[in-house]
């Protein structure tokens, strides 16, 4: 993956820099020592590594305004870094930029149940979110499955999503405003605890600016109640199509399940290895969520099982109890641990139409064959957000570079049937050289029209998103 | 003398008519939203018909722009699904005669009382294909669920009324129309009782899908939506915690009292200045009392749990106006002047305006797109 040469002009400066950004800081916020700035040097797209120049922990927005506006004055690229967990390869540094690391600022700032809503500091976690609301019953609804670690900084860059988004939306749908700071230190509020733009809808655009736009340091988020409950039914199919039909049916029988999970044989053959958890042997299974009261829920999975059983299921079993669900869903939650066991793997996130699904299963079975590395599937049926995860080894020379060529062909497909490439990983550097294969040239210079607005030196995360080729004649204008 | 008139039949028809445009274009659909009379040549996007694609089992509809909304949701209705967002229909109360157009409830990003719990039209779009000032052809978003792929200017695009792009086809999730309605409703809360009252209901595990109050008649409603089974169920829930004493409206009388509530159809008909505030539902029964202490006339209709108030201000309207915009300013919101001798759109703040400001400028450098429709 290419990036771009650092500039020799800043690293030759870095000490006045560095020294700079320590006026405006505590001593500890600031880390210019090599050993320490290796701890940034990637996020969770470990295959690509740069250590940055130096990395600064702001412990609020004045702090956030002051770094922003000594390197819009010295010219430094920034990279704003949540908590490190992007897929996409988001907060990869340069060598030649300031990462601004949100960790420091995870504060609970408002909580408000009547209106339902909560302002934190960005860089508090998305599962500390709901922890710091569950004692009222309610939760923050958007889920990625690295909640734990994840900060809501990230979530706002990069528009994450989740397994239960089919119901509650992703992170956009669940954002009421944010207090950004602009690339020149000028600190904006979008939106608030109300609905809706007066004018334009600037925070609609932020939302999965993937870090390019404003630096995101206050989130006020939608909190909703605690559904009575939740309990899910799992089927098997002896197809990946009957297996597509019966979701289909389901959505069209006006069930609207809050979540639709989709395994096929190869995934659901290693996580029952992992995991033990029971699963049938068959070509699809499917793990359908309700929530409601316990009678509702009956309601529901009885009419849910009723379409699936005209769909001749291997297996079907609706959970009665809290210990069946977790029986259920022991696998699906363990299934990108289990892929870990036997392999290294590359989880790609491009998105389909749900009516595809055979035909994209068909061709990434016979992409697998061609390139000879084994992928399995797991996938957000209800939304057509797959998971296709390609299984290679890194140590063997080549495999890497292989998986990719794979995983981008694959991509290639999603956008070929109608869908996208990524559903709620973000482009990053990862699918950055894909953006052609969905967008025309005149379709991402409106998209960097945006960037020119927002942060006309092109400083703010600057290598990511838009194909290098592309970008470079907005990057160079800038300098 | 007849005006000249720009009526495009088809996207490349669009992006002619704009980039060969010499002067301002006042862009309409059905015409029965605009807020502000521009100056130019009209620009008439409803022969832009016609359904793309229709998957009711991935609840996703492809539609270009000019489509009426009464054809959309008529399509939708034969697979039993909807606009979630409910979009309403100001024509009656702004007395236009024209027909609505999907692409006009998009530009004008138009929600009812469902948006609460559903979200807004804006969050239904799945994707947006548009013409801009310079006459470029710009797609972004697409047709599926999950789309994360490179900014987002469907949301962009969603409520800028025309003045970043005209729309030629936009993609939105639907759907299912649920088995069944019920309305619960009161008559006889004093307006912060009635909030107080939508928060809570707001506030349980039951998915309400509308909680309203409209101050003649002093009515609470709070509706629910679902399967039967569980609509009788969660309507005996809350009549027996939030909703106490509150009866029961089903179906059609249901579905009647939204639909005006939507459309604001108590204010039909009446002179005065119309607005619509967005703010914290709590903040609501300060705005209504500071308008009552200054002695300003005019009814209201809150929804949205209070968060969307809208007024018709029938005495005082050039004080009443400076009252609703300073007091929402103040508290945290917006405040649209639907009609009345004021500012349609409010005021922002100099940061965010210098951006929306450098956002006109580029996706329209001549200024041609519905030149000062939206600037405070």
């Amino acid at each position: 993956m290419e990036m771009p040469a650092p500039n020799a002009a800043i690293l030759s400066r870095k000490t006045q820099i560095v020294e700079r950004l320590r006026t405006v800081l505590p001593a500890d916020a600031v880390i210019a020592d090599a050993a320490e700035t290796r701890a940034y040097e990637c996020d969770a797209l470990t295959a690509y590594r740069c250590p940055p120049m130096a990395a600064v922990l702001p412990a609020n927005t004045a702090e956030v305004a002051a770094v922003l506006k000594i390197c819009h004055e010295e010219g430094v690229p920034v990279v704003p870094r949540g908590s490190g967990t992007s897929l996409a390869g988001g907060a990869l540094p340069t060598a030649d930029c300031v990462i601004l690391g949100v960790s420091k600022m995870n504060a609970v700032l408002e909580t408000d149940y009547e209106n339902r809503f909560i302002r934190v500091q960005t860089g508090r976690t998305n599962l500390s979110v709901t922890g710091a609301v569950e004692e009222e019953d309610f939760f923050y609804a958007p889920d990625p499955s690295s909640q734990l670690a994840c900060a809501i900084a990230g979530n706002v860059a990069m528009n994450s999503g989740g397994a239960h988004c089919l119901k509650y939306g992703v992170t956009t749908n669940n954002l009421l405003g944010v207090t950004m700071v602009t690339m020149d230190g000028e600190v904006m509020e979008l939106g608030g605890a109300h609905l809706d733009a007066g004018g334009l809808d600037l925070l609609g655009v932020i939302c999965g600016s993937e870090g390019q736009l404003g630096v995101v340091t206050e989130a006020t988020l939608r909190i909703l109640r605690k559904p009575e409950g939740a309990r899910p039914v799992l089927m098997g199919f002896d197809s990946n199509e009957t297996a597509g039909a019966c979701v289909s049916d389901i959505i069209k029988a006006g069930i609207l399940p809050v979540a639709i999970e989709f395994m096929d044989r190869p995934i659901i053959e290693i996580c029952e290895n992992f995991a033990k958890a029971g699963y049938p042997q068959c070509e699809a299974l499917l793990i359908v969520e309700v929530e409601g009261s316990d009678a509702e829920i009956d309601d529901q999975l009885s009419r849910i099982s009723a379409i699936a059983r005209t769909h001749n299921p291997v297996e079907l079993r609706e959970s009665t109890s809290a210990a069946e669900s977790a029986a259920i869903w022991l696998g699906r939650k363990s299934a990108f641990g289990a892929v870990g066991q036997v392999a290294d793997y590359m989880c790609l996130d491009g998105t389909i139409p749900v009516s595809t699904l055979p035909r994209v299963l068909k061709g990434i079975e016979a992409l697998s064959e061609q390139y000879g590395l084994k992928v399995g599937n797991v996938f957000h049926a209800g939304d057509g957000n797959m998971h296709p995860l390609i299984m290679f080894d890194a140590n063997k020379p080549g495999d890497l570079e292989l998986c990719e060529a794979m995983g981008a062909d694959i991509l290639r497909l999603c956008v070929e049937v109608g869908g996208c490439l990524t559903g709620e990983h973000g482009v990053g550097i990862e699918k950055r050289d894909l953006m052609g294969d969905q967008y025309t040239p005149q379709d991402l210079a409106a998209q960097m029209a945006v960037k020119d607005v927002f942060d006309p030196a092109w400083l703010l995360n600057p290598a990511k998103v838009f194909p290098l080729d592309s970008s470079q004649q907005h990057r160079i204008a800038a300098e | 003398m007849a005006d000249v008139m720009l009526r495009p039949v088809d996207e490349a028809d669009l992006a002619h008519a704009i980039s060969s445009a010499d002067g301002p274009l006042r862009i309409t659909g059905g015409g029965t939203r605009t807020l502000v009379h521009v100056a130019g040549t009209p620009l008439d996007t409803s022969g832009l018909t016609g359904m793309e694609l229709y998957e009711p089992g991935a609840m996703t509809l492809v539609v270009r722009a000019g489509t009426p909304l009464a054809e959309v949701e008529a399509l939708l209705a034969t697979e039993n699904q909807r606009l979630a967002f409910e979009p309403p229909n100001f024509a009656p109360v702004l007395g236009r005669p024209g027909q609505s157009t999907i692409g006009g409830v998009v530009a004008a990003n138009a929600s009812g009382p469902r948006r609460l719990q559903a979200g807004a039209c804006r969050d239904a779009m799945l994707g947006v294909r548009f013409v801009d000032g310079a006459g470029t052809i710009i797609k972004n978003g697409g047709r599926v669920m999950k789309n994360v792929t490179g900014y987002d200017l469907v949301k962009l695009l969603s409520g800028s009324n025309g003045t970043l792009g005209v729309l030629s086809e936009v993609s939105l999730k639907v759907l299912p129309t649920p088995e069944a309605e019920a309305t619960l409703i009161f008559e006889g809360q004093t307006v912060s009782a009635a909030v107080d009252t939508l928060c809570d209901a707001m506030g349980t595990p039951f998915d309400v899908t509308g909680a309203a109050y409209v101050a003649a008649g002093k009515k609470t409603a709070i509706r629910v939506e679902g399967l039967s089974a569980s609509v009788t169920y969660r309507q005996a829930e809350l009549q027996r915690g939030v909703a106490a004493g509150f009866e029961v409206l089903e179906g059609a009388s249901s579905a009647a009292l939204w639909a005006d509530i939507r459309d604001l159809a108590p204010f039909v008909g009446r002179t005065g200045d119309l607005w619509r505030a967005s703010m914290k539902p709590t903040d609501a029964p300060g705005l209504i009392g500071a308008l009552d202490d200054a002695g300003i006339g005019h009814d209201a209709i809150l929804d949205w749990s209070g968060g969307l108030v809208s007024l018709l201000v029938t005495d005082g309207r050039r004080a009443g106006g400076e009252l609703i915009r300073a007091h929402v300013a103040a508290c945290g919101g917006h405040a649209t002047c639907l009609r009345g001798d004021h500012r349609a759109y409010p005021p922002q703040s100099p940061g965010v305006a210098r951006l929306e400001a450098g956002l006109r400028a580029r996706f329209d450098p001549r200024g041609i797109l519905n030149p000062g429709l939206m600037e405070a």
